[in-house]
């Protein structure tokens, strides 16, 4: 049976992770290919390295990076972060990554998501998407959540699927960040829309919160977190044994 | 010496890296003097079945790889090259694969539970099946049943097509193939190299047939 998926997702600016901190056994936390490894050895399902660079020298040491990491972890590593061309995907594809996230650059030129599936499969297409409530609906946000596009969210991922998108990662804007669990109704709603994997993020912050996610949404299958999992808050160690405890597929690194 | 076939599909960077990692020397090649020194073939493979078959057929590498299995050489078609190791692919109407295996390449979604997601993607279990006389196959020498590896596909071998060579299988409702071999040719449908710990055992043990 397949299983759901533990994914840790790092945000990388100018080549170091941000928000790495504390760990025991760690000596550098903000070197993505020593975090990347320790998640592996625990048992992460999946890893997601976030470029949060902003000029192209940091976009070149991040490809850098990410070859670096591929070269020393072996499960499948998902790049987001300033993808705007299909050029932008053949750069991270030759590093290593396996999927590719598009967010803004798909919202910019929709395009782009059915090109890239084209050219390298529909499994190498992540399309996340950052959704808040605006008056009553799900409504697209662009820039890193920065900037309302006035689209409703549930049309636009279908759309998404429609082009080719193998995959979503839905961040609820409004959970975001408070740590009370993940929007369970935005997650719904997204997962009874599509037919491809939905990956949740957004709104973790404890081990129930992704036992409740599991079991109230079996149609959802991976959980993302950033921060829970950096600062050790959640070690995902003890967080698969206790979602399988509860009878949730889970990959045990003993087992 | 590995020799990754490289025609233009494919994770090929994972896999030399996977292969570094366990400290065996492999080299991406297109050049069929270079599969001939090889050891071992190693055939990649993503996306879909006719865009691979076709830029395999556009490299040559189709028949130089039928003609490297034919000295005896070790072969693994791994995702889409496992898919091109068999007569036929019914991946937006029927492709010609390689012939190496008998039996055809379908849909999952003729098969599986219409409410599971296609392509299926993520770790599932593998359950061995009795190769010969022994109870499983010996690229599996180094790990248990049950393990669990990465799958991507939304197309796999016909179980009824297949069933002499079938030497693990993975539950999504249905029995899919997750790995077949016939005398010196292997194919896993699962990514090894993206299989963490249990898919280097399964390289170190291709590089030891």
């Amino acid at each position: 049976m397949i299983t759901k998926r533990i994914i840790p997702c790092l945000d990388v600016r100018n080549g170091r992770v941000v928000k790495g901190v504390n760990f025991e056994g760690l000596n550098d936390v903000s070197s993505p290919v020593e975090l990347g490894k320790f998640y592996s050895d625990c048992g992460a399902d999946e890893l997601v390295f976030y470029d949060i660079t902003a000029s192209a020298e940091g976009r070149q040491l991040f490809t850098e990076i990410l070859r670096e990491v591929a070269e020393q972890i072996f499960i499948p590593l998902t790049v987001g972060g300033g993808i705007n061309t299909v050029d932008d995907f053949d750069r991270v594809l030759k590093c290593g990554a396996d999927k590719v996230s598009v967010n803004s650059g798909a919202i910019r030129d929709p395009g782009l998501i059915y090109e890239a599936a084209k050219r390298y499969g529909d499994q190498c297409v992540v399309l996340s998407a950052d959704v808040k409530r605006v008056d009553g609906e799900f409504r697209v946000f662009a820039k890193g959540g920065r900037e309302d596009t006035g689209m409703e969210a549930i049309s636009w991922i279908k759309r998404g699927v429609s082009m080719g998108a193998g995959e979503i990662v839905l961040n609820s804007i409004d959970t975001d960040g408070v740590k009370q669990g993940f929007d369970l109704e935005m997650l719904d709603a997204v997962s009874n829309a599509v037919n491809v994997p939905v990956i949740a993020s957004g709104g973790a912050g404890c081990i129930e919160d992704f036992i409740t996610l599991f079991k109230t949404l079996p149609k959802v299958d991976a959980g993302l977190a950033a921060s829970i999992f950096h600062f050790g808050e959640v070690g995902i160690p003890e967080l698969k044994e206790r979602l399988a405890a509860e009878g949730i597929p889970m990959r045990l690194m003993n087992s | 010496m590995i020799a990754i076939v490289d025609y233009g599909v494919g994770n090929l960077f994972s896999l030399k890296s996977s292969f570094a990692a366990i400290g065996e020397n492999a080299v991406v090649t297109r050049d069929e003097k270079v599969l001939e020194t090889a050891d071992r073939i190693l055939l990649p493979g993503v996306g879909a079945f006719g865009d691979a078959a076709a830029k395999l057929r556009q490299t040559g590498m189709d028949q130089a790889v039928i003609r490297q299995a034919g000295t005896g050489k070790p072969l693994l078609g791994v995702c889409v090259g496992m898919q091109l190791l068999f007569d036929m692919d019914h991946e937006y109407g029927e492709h010609p694969g390689l012939g190496l295996i008998p039996g055809e390449v379908r849909d999952i979604g003729e098969v599986i539970d219409p409410s599971l997601k296609k392509p299926q993607i993520g770790w599932n279990a593998l359950h061995f099946r009795p190769v010969g006389n022994a109870p499983k196959s010996a690229l599996f020498r180094y790990i248990k049943e049950g393990d669990y590896v990465y799958f991507v596909h939304s197309y796999a071998a016909s179980e009824a097509t297949c069933a002499p060579y079938i030497s693990a299988t993975t539950e999504y409702s249905a029995e899919l193939v997750a790995a077949v071999e016939r005398d010196n040719v292997y194919g896993t449908q699962f990514h090894p190299e993206k299989s963490g710990p249990v898919g280097l055992a399964i390289l170190k043990a291709f590089c030891e047939l």
